[in-house]
């Protein structure tokens, strides 16, 4: 048999490998190019009071997380009670970015399902979420100390990821 | 004749009040140009698979708006794609950037069609050769023929296959 | 209970499909007659299992029966007739049935019409194909059941996506399906004569037909999809270089080089090893294409449900289906080049020539769409390919097709003379120099691209009119020959309307209140008004709009914004006015705050002969598929 010939075999079975492999991928996933860069800066007003300004300067010194969230978005609602849990455990301050909303209708949701939020910043035109390259709510972002983008979440919280991915990260961060 | 060219001034103007031409959607024709070349090369991130340009979702409504206040503000195309690559990285370009990891993806085709000319006239070129030396000699040629000829005969007599 | 009775249709099918495929096979290895025999009753009588089995989803879906699960998610009490038999094809379940349906539509096909073939290779053939089938019939039961009960059952379904309530939408899977599925014939024609080991220019001929048949089917189902996308979604493009649309569009390169690398075989007996793996490529790319499509391993608009445990069985399914396949290929195959020589300017090696361009854009295609795939595989992070790499990779490789195409039929078996050839084709080359100068200067804009394209259309054109000529000269012309100018003249006309539209289209994008004008394309639209309208499913703003050339109305014409009942987003429908030079395109946009509209207006030069170049070739295709030699009973005295 002329060795030539398996190349067409050779070649599918390298392409089967790769296809097998891509199944376990999730093709809708964007990985952010701003891990391991400073978190973009920004002054916006406050959710509670627009005259208070939040900048991620003062956070400077301690870990911390952002979490982008808003009252029109479902998944964040799945998502809410485990922060609400989690920001019991005071692990660290939870700072939200309320993106593209109606202050209102924020302000009203934080009221009634709780707020786990140190204190949630009013992003309403998105500018700031465009910033952190925020595509889908909710969105979560771990910063360290020194103000360098650690790690991102896309979508929903779920226990696995806080468990397994960002408590260990925060007791590593905050040990440096 | 002071009547007469009032008359057709005054026709004029009519003519002018009954065709409204529509006003442009967009304010600055020139910019919304440049625009669509630069965001139809995009992706929209929150679609299935939409350009930014095509897109109707809010984020892409956005970072359309985001892009023409930078045109307007001077950037240029390289600019403002690297503006949108470090906040949502490579995804966001439809025309993958080169890089080692796309010398594959950009070289692929037409390596493959230089190996595939060079491939066929390789074949070609050999194939003559070894076809060449397999030509009957005239001894051969004679026995093919007889063979050929009780293959005949036996078919005429019995044609089923 | 039709449910019920589908499902169990579903399942005798897959038993009967099993014995259909692994007896005749085996039949044929050890040369027992009884289980050679089966082939054909096994697939009549599946054939008739799965028009049952369709038959009873098509019925749930026409009586609303909404205790069925997939009648729930895909259909509505509102929802018109037409477009309850459409759904039965509008999801994943429904399509893999349609799938199927199809695939023992040409295996019956091919068990009735082949009568005058040898019985060891009908049984191979059939057996392939009955393999084939009953995996998929496993992957159904298994995994995409369209019979699932949702008990209780649905008040209300929750509808077809409004997108796909549409006639275009109704045939462009039945015709693809037809095309993807019917490479499965030549596929198991090159499997059977691999296992026979006897690979003659008679399993060339056999397989000529049933390929341009499937080849037929897959340009238009391409073609629809194509036109679908252009009128449906509003914004006036036609071709995405989606994953999806790639998929089908891959099979139909490679499918063009198999027709072409068949002719040779037939004819001259060469080429077998090459043809049979072309073969073999071309059925495979269209299984890759329906991993590719419901495995969720790619993102694309037309992504049905995505479930990775169906996309494991798929790739299971596919591995090995290709794998031994090409696994047999490499041990079977012909060791030696076989047949009459040929020299290096012969029409032999244009044929090649032509199958190395095609093939070479099948496989760029196919690498740019797997391509961010291979990238996250290897954890080299994501990116994407877009159109832009697909346009800057695919044209150039398509222009030398292109000439090769106008010199092609005329060069001759085992030697040519090149240059006299060459020296012929003047008259042809001097009409595209001139198209190529002419018509830019006409349009109004001279662009070299677009020169490009009318040179390359009116080369192949020219080359046509000349072949014609010479052709009354000697004689009567085939069919054969009629088929194939038809087809080339198809591949012009379609590269003119590209040509024309990408060059010499206009959009206008303006604000728009009762009284408006806006000129394109010189004409002038006036919009008279906005208006409610109401569908059977669907609330409605309309808006109308005059439409005038050099002051005389030429039509009327009506945009939509449809809010469907079941769905949130609303739905655009463009209006459009097709004529034979241009089509004059009208889209509603948003309502603005000043009780204007937002509208899109275009103006499309030559945009229809697009689809009607793809016409042209499945016109070909048929004209050189009705041959006489096909049809002829002598046949089997040639093949002594």
């Amino acid at each position: 048999m002329k060795p030539r010939l398996l190349i067409p075999l050779i070649l599918f079975l390298l392409l089967v490998i790769f296809l097998a492999v891509g199944l376990s991928r999730d093709p809708h996933e964007v990985p952010s190019p701003l891990i391991g860069k400073p978190a973009p800066t920004f002054e916006i007003g406050q959710l509670a009071d627009p005259h208070k300004i939040f900048s991620p300067e003062s956070m400077k010194g301690q870990v911390w997380m952002l979490n982008v969230w808003a009252s029109w978005c479902v998944a964040c609602r799945e998502e809410h009670p485990l922060l609400m849990e989690f920001s019991k455990t005071k692990t660290l301050p939870i700072i939200g970015l309320d993106y593209k909303d109606q202050r209102a209708d924020a302000i009203t949701m934080l009221s009634r399902e709780g707020n786990p939020y140190t204190l949630s910043a009013f992003d309403g035109d998105g500018h700031v979420g465009i910033d952190y390259g925020v595509y889908g709510v909710p969105e979560t972002y771990i910063i360290d100390k020194a103000g360098v983008i650690r790690y991102k979440n896309i979508g929903p919280i779920t226990p696995e990821i806080l468990r397994e991915k960002i408590t260990p990260l925060i007791a590593e961060l905050n040990q440096s | 004749m002071k009547s007469l060219i009032s008359i057709l001034l005054l026709m004029f103007a009519c003519h002018g009040l009954m065709a409204n031409e529509a006003v442009p959607l967009a304010e600055d024709p020139v910019v919304e140009q440049r625009l669509i070349g630069i965001s139809e090369e995009m992706r929209c991130l929150v679609c299935q698979n939409e350009s930014l340009a095509g897109s109707r979702s809010d984020l892409a409504n956005d970072l359309r708006a985001q892009i023409r206040t930078m045109i307007k503000a001077g950037k240029s195309d390289a600019e403002i794609r690297q503006y949108m690559v470090d906040r949502y990285g490579d995804f966001v370009l439809y025309r993958p950037p080169v890089k080692p990891t796309t010398w594959l993806l950009w070289l692929g085709p037409f390596t493959i069609l230089l190996i595939g000319i060079l491939g066929l006239f390789a074949y070609l070129r050999k194939r003559n050769t070894s076809i060449d030396s397999k030509t009957l000699s005239d001894d051969e040629n004679r026995r093919l023929d007889a063979l050929l000829n009780n293959v005949e005969a036996e078919f005429k007599k019995d044609p089923r296959p | 209970m039709i449910p019920e009775l589908g499902h169990y249709a579903l399942i005798l099918a897959f038993c009967i499909a099993l014995v259909q495929g692994v007896l005749p096979l085996f039949g044929a290895q050890q040369g027992r007659r009884e289980w050679l025999v089966l082939a054909r009753p096994a697939a009549q009588t599946v054939f008739c299992l799965l028009v049952f089995a369709f038959g009873s989803l098509a019925w749930s879906f026409y009586v609303n029966d909404f205790s069925v699960l997939y009648v729930a998610e895909h259909s509505n009490t509102l929802l018109p007739t037409v477009y309850r038999f459409g759904a039965v094809w509008g999801g994943h379940e429904g399509s893999l049935l349609l799938w199927l349906l199809l695939l023992s539509t040409w295996t019956f096909l091919v068990a009735q019409l082949s009568k005058s073939l040898d019985e060891f290779m009908v049984a191979r053939v059939i057996g392939v194909l009955g393999l084939v089938s009953s995996g998929l019939l496993l992957f159904v039961l298994a995994t995409s059941n369209p019979f699932e009960r949702l008990l209780p059952a649905a008040q209300e379904g929750r509808s077809l996506n409004p997108l796909l309530q549409d006639p275009g939408l109704v045939f462009h899977p039945p015709m693809l399906y037809m095309g993807y599925v019917g490479f499965s014939v030549a596929f198991a024609f090159a499997i059977a004569s691999l296992l026979s080991n006897r690979l003659d220019a008679a399993w060339a001929r056999w397989s000529r037909p049933w390929t341009t048949a499937a080849w037929i089917f897959l340009t238009l189902g391409i073609a629809l999809g194509s036109w679908w996308a252009y009128y449906e979604l509003g914004w006036g493009g036609w071709w995405f270089w989606d994953p999806v649309e790639n998929a089908s569009f891959i099979p139909w390169l490679v499918g063009t080089a198999l027709l072409h690398s068949l002719a040779v075989t037939e004819k001259r007996g060469v080429f077998k090893s090459w043809t049979v793996l072309l073969a073999i490529t071309a059925f495979s790319l269209s299984l890759l294409g329906t991993f590719l499509v419901r495995s969720g391993v790619l993102t694309s608009v037309h992504a049905f449900a995505t479930d990775p445990k169906r996309g494991i069985f798929i790739l299971i399914f596919l591995s090995l289906v290709v794998g031994s396949s090409l696994t047999l290929y490499a041990i079977r195959a012909p060791k030696r080049a076989m047949g009459a020589q040929f020299s290096l300017t012969a029409r032999e090696t244009m044929i090649l020539l032509g199958n190395v361009f095609l093939v070479t854009s099948a496989a760029s295609v196919l690498l740019g769409t797997l391509y961010p795939l291979l990238i996250d595989a290897l954890n080299l992070g994501k990116i994407s390919v877009g159109p832009p790499y697909f346009n800057a990779v695919f044209v150039p490789i398509m222009i030398p097709l292109l000439v090769l195409m106008g010199i092609g039929p005329w060069t001759s078996w085992k030697n040519t003379n090149l240059l006299s050839v060459l020296k012929r084709l003047w008259i042809a080359a001097l009409l595209a120099v001139l198209a190529a100068v002419l018509i830019p200067v006409v349009m109004g804009e001279f662009t070299w691209l677009a020169s490009l394209g009318f040179l390359l259309a009116f080369w192949i054109i020219g080359s046509g009119i000349q072949q014609v000529f010479r052709q009354f000269k000697t004689g009567k012309p085939t069919r054969s020959f009629i088929g194939m100018q038809f087809a080339h003249l198809g591949i012009a006309i379609f590269v003119i309307g590209i040509t024309m539209v990408g060059a010499y289209q206009e959009e206008r994008d303006v604000k728009m209140s009762s009284g408006d004008t806006v000129s394109v394309g010189g004409y002038q639209i006036q919009m008279q008004g906005i208006s409610a309208a109401a569908g059977p499913n669907y609330q409605a703003t309309r808006g109308t709009f005059e439409v005038s050339r050099k002051g005389k109305l030429e039509t009327i014409l009506y945009p939509e914004k449809r809010n469907y009942v079941a769905s949130t987003m609303p739905m655009t429908e463009a209006a459009i006015n097709a004529g034979l030079t241009r089509d004059i395109y009208v889209s509603l946009g948003e309502a603005l705050p000043d009780q204007s509209w937002a509208v899109r207006v275009y103006y499309k030069p030559f945009v229809d002969w697009i689809w009607g170049g793809c016409l042209l070739m499945a016109i070909g295709g048929m004209i050189a598929m009705s041959d006489k030699r096909y049809r002829t009973k002598l046949r089997a005295k040639y093949e002594a």
